[in-house]
């Protein structure tokens, strides 16, 4: 809850702030209110309608509205009372209305708004009248007295129970009520209208079983990604052996053995052999070299995340600052993530943004290694479908981790990224 | 035998400590070696047994592969600079699968001079390999190519200024060779290649003194972005 906090009095003048505010908002949640139930009436009447043509329209209507109001309700809860309330809907449906009508009814979260919207129409509507009506009530008693003085007719008693004669008595009346209704307003009806904010949030977020199966879904998801990704790359190493490396060394092989032949009858062309074979071999490594480096660049390997990113700095043709904080190594497939996203995040900012100055930061906080790579270059980065960003966020996603590029057009770009992990504590040096 | 053959003819055998895992490299380089006026006095298999190899034979050269057990991560370089530091300036050439301009720096970053970093595919041009193994076995230095390559790549705007003819003297003189040896490597002139890298020299600002070694380590401290 935002405690509003004042220099002058922090005991009295924020409470009452926030009462004030309470006020407002109970304003707005019956305006809300009034909008909810007009809906909750619809559905009520279209539902025996529904094989009727007017009825199913109708219905789906009416639910789909729903979820703004209640998502309305939520907004107001979260912001104006601090109850934080998340949204339990999934995607709304497509199709033809009778497909999306049955895919809402099974939908759990359809039949608790409705429920909602039937609670607070009663009890809801109940609060709010009641909590702005005992501040509204101290009010119209103090006024009262005035009001009569002016128009004495019209404003002559007090609900029948008291005849206005003088300002005086008038006045003491205003007072006791008031007195009364302040004080039940301030302690009790807070302690209401909070505690009610504390119910809305039974009905309005998602049930425990409805979290779990859309996190097992997005698990699903990533898993599949991953899994097609993985492939994917095995086929790229297995096609880039194929056609470079084994390549060479058959040709390698080719040349041995000619030279073999004529090594007695024709040294000459035997040591020209020879020497293109050996040529080939060279080139097989290097090919070789490349490959691993794609795959698992041994440098990683050997100095982990901070030193690779280290020599990445160095070979980059702009000049990069690494700083680097951490209290031990993640484990090697975040390292390897990790890795490539920042390998692929310098080859923009050099090849793309036209960038002079690239800076890497790496830090670990509440269980999640943290990098962000930042240029000075043009900005316009984007995780385009089949990009490179675009795979970055993929490999990172099947560790729970997220990719945020902000990169306006102009620059700077920013590259940061997250991933929870557990560090191994360094070994003792 | 061949000692006695060595001393008759004052050729000096080359005393060499190799440290490498792979049972087959290791062979090779061994003969390779023993066929070239070396002495191979021991081949080390793992990373603690090679500084007190070192510290045992003071070989003239040890050739050392990175990577080593128990870890098989950069044992090999790690070993490599720890003993320059109790015998500064041992000459070490250390082999790799592939080169990483961080260990060069790591290399280079006590300027003792008698160092050498080169790709494990260098082996294979055995006249080359060599030259660079007694050129640091004299105190000199032996950079890869590709290391080269990968330190003018980052100063493109620095060298600018210079003539292809410039850049490939300059590129040389970063790999170690001496002038005569550039000379010979591009067939032009002695006094050619001295016209060519003192423009280097004042094009990039460097003052450098007439020491082959201390050049080399300059250039290529300023080729890394440390400054002379």
């Amino acid at each position: 809850m935002a405690q509003t906090s004042s220099p002058r009095s922090p005991t009295f003048v924020g409470p009452l702030t926030r009462r004030f505010r309470n006020l407002g908002l109970a304003g707005a949640l019956i305006g809300v209110q009034v909008v909810g139930t007009v809906l909750f009436v619809l559905f009520i009447a279209a539902v025996p309608l529904i094989f009727l043509t007017v009825g199913l329209p109708l219905t789906v209507g009416v639910v789909y509205l729903t979820r703004y109001v209640c998502d309305a309700e939520r907004f107001i809860f979260r912001r104006g009372f601090g109850v934080p309330i998340d949204r339990p809907y999934r995607p709304w449906p497509r199709g033809h209305l009778g497909k999306q009508l049955l895919v809402i009814t099974k939908d759990v979260a359809t039949w608790r708004d409705l429920a909602w919207r039937a609670v607070n129409t009663t009890l809801g509507l109940l609060v709010y009248t009641v909590y702005i009506g005992l501040f509204a009530g101290a009010v119209m008693a103090l006024a009262q007295p005035f009001l009569w003085l002016g128009l004495p007719e019209v404003f002559d008693n007090y609900y029948g129970l008291f005849t206005y004669d003088s300002f005086g008595s008038g006045m003491l009346l205003g007072g006791a009520v008031a007195l009364i209704n302040l004080t039940a307003w301030w302690s009790g009806g807070d302690a209401m209208i909070t505690g009610y904010s504390k119910l809305s949030g039974v009905l309005l977020r998602p049930t425990r079983s409805s979290v779990l199966e859309q996190r097992v879904e997005r698990l699903a998801e990533s898993r599949a990604e991953t899994v097609d990704h993985s492939a994917s790359e095995l086929r790229r190493i297995e096609r880039d052996l194929h056609d470079g490396a084994q390549a060479r060394l058959v040709a390698l092989g080719l040349n041995l053995g000619m030279a073999e032949e004529v090594l007695e009858s024709d040294p000459d062309t035997a040591a020209r052999l020879v020497s293109e074979a050996r040529h080939t071999s060279t080139v097989a490594l290097s090919e070789i070299r490349n490959l691993v480096r794609g795959i698992h660049p041994p440098v990683l390997a050997d100095r982990g995340l901070v030193g690779a990113v280290e020599a990445l700095a160095l070979a980059h043709p702009v000049p990069v600052t690494v700083h680097a904080q951490l209290p031990g190594r993640p484990p090697h497939p975040v390292e390897t993530a990790a890795y490539f996203a920042v390998a692929e995040a310098l080859t923009n900012a050099a090849k793309y943004a036209h960038a002079t100055q690239v800076s890497v930061r790496i830090e670990y906080f509440t269980n999640r290694l943290g990098v962000i790579v930042r240029d000075d270059g043009d900005g316009g980065a984007k995780t385009t479908p089949g990009g490179g960003l675009e795979g970055v966020a993929q490999r990172l996603d099947a560790f729970d981790g997220n990719l945020t590029v902000k990169s306006p057009n102009g620059g700077p770009t920013v590259i940061a990224l997250e991933i929870p992990c557990v560090l191994e504590a360094p070994p003792p040096s | 035998m061949r000692r006695r053959i060595a001393a008759e003819w004052k050729v000096r055998l080359l005393r060499i400590v190799i440290a490498e895992d792979h049972a087959l490299l290791a062979d090779g380089l061994n003969r390779l070696l023993s066929a070239h006026d070396c002495e191979v006095v021991e081949i080390v298999d793992n990373g603690p047994r090679l500084g007190p190899a070192l510290l045992q034979h003071r070989p003239d050269v040890a050739v050392i592969d990175v990577r080593l057990p128990p870890t098989y991560t950069d044992e090999g370089l790690r070993a490599a600079i720890d003993v320059r530091e109790q015998l500064p300036g041992l000459p070490v050439l250390v082999l790799s699968q592939y080169v990483e301009q961080l260990y060069a720096r790591e290399l280079i970053r006590d300027r003792a001079g008698g160092m050498g970093y080169l790709l494990k595919d260098r082996v294979a041009n055995v006249g080359e390999f060599l030259a660079a193994l007694r050129r640091v076995a004299e105190g000199g230095t032996a950079m890869d190519p590709e290391v080269v390559t990968q330190l003018l790549g980052g100063q493109e705007s620095k060298l600018d200024s210079l003539t292809p003819r410039e850049r490939e003297v300059l590129t040389l003189m970063a790999e170690g060779l001496s002038n005569a040896a550039i000379a010979a490597a591009l067939y032009v002139t002695d006094k050619a290649v001295d016209k060519h890298s003192n423009n280097v020299f004042r094009k990039l600002g460097l003052t450098v003194s007439g020491d082959a070694n201390r050049r080399v380590l300059a250039v290529l401290a300023y080729l890394d972005g440390q400054g002379p």
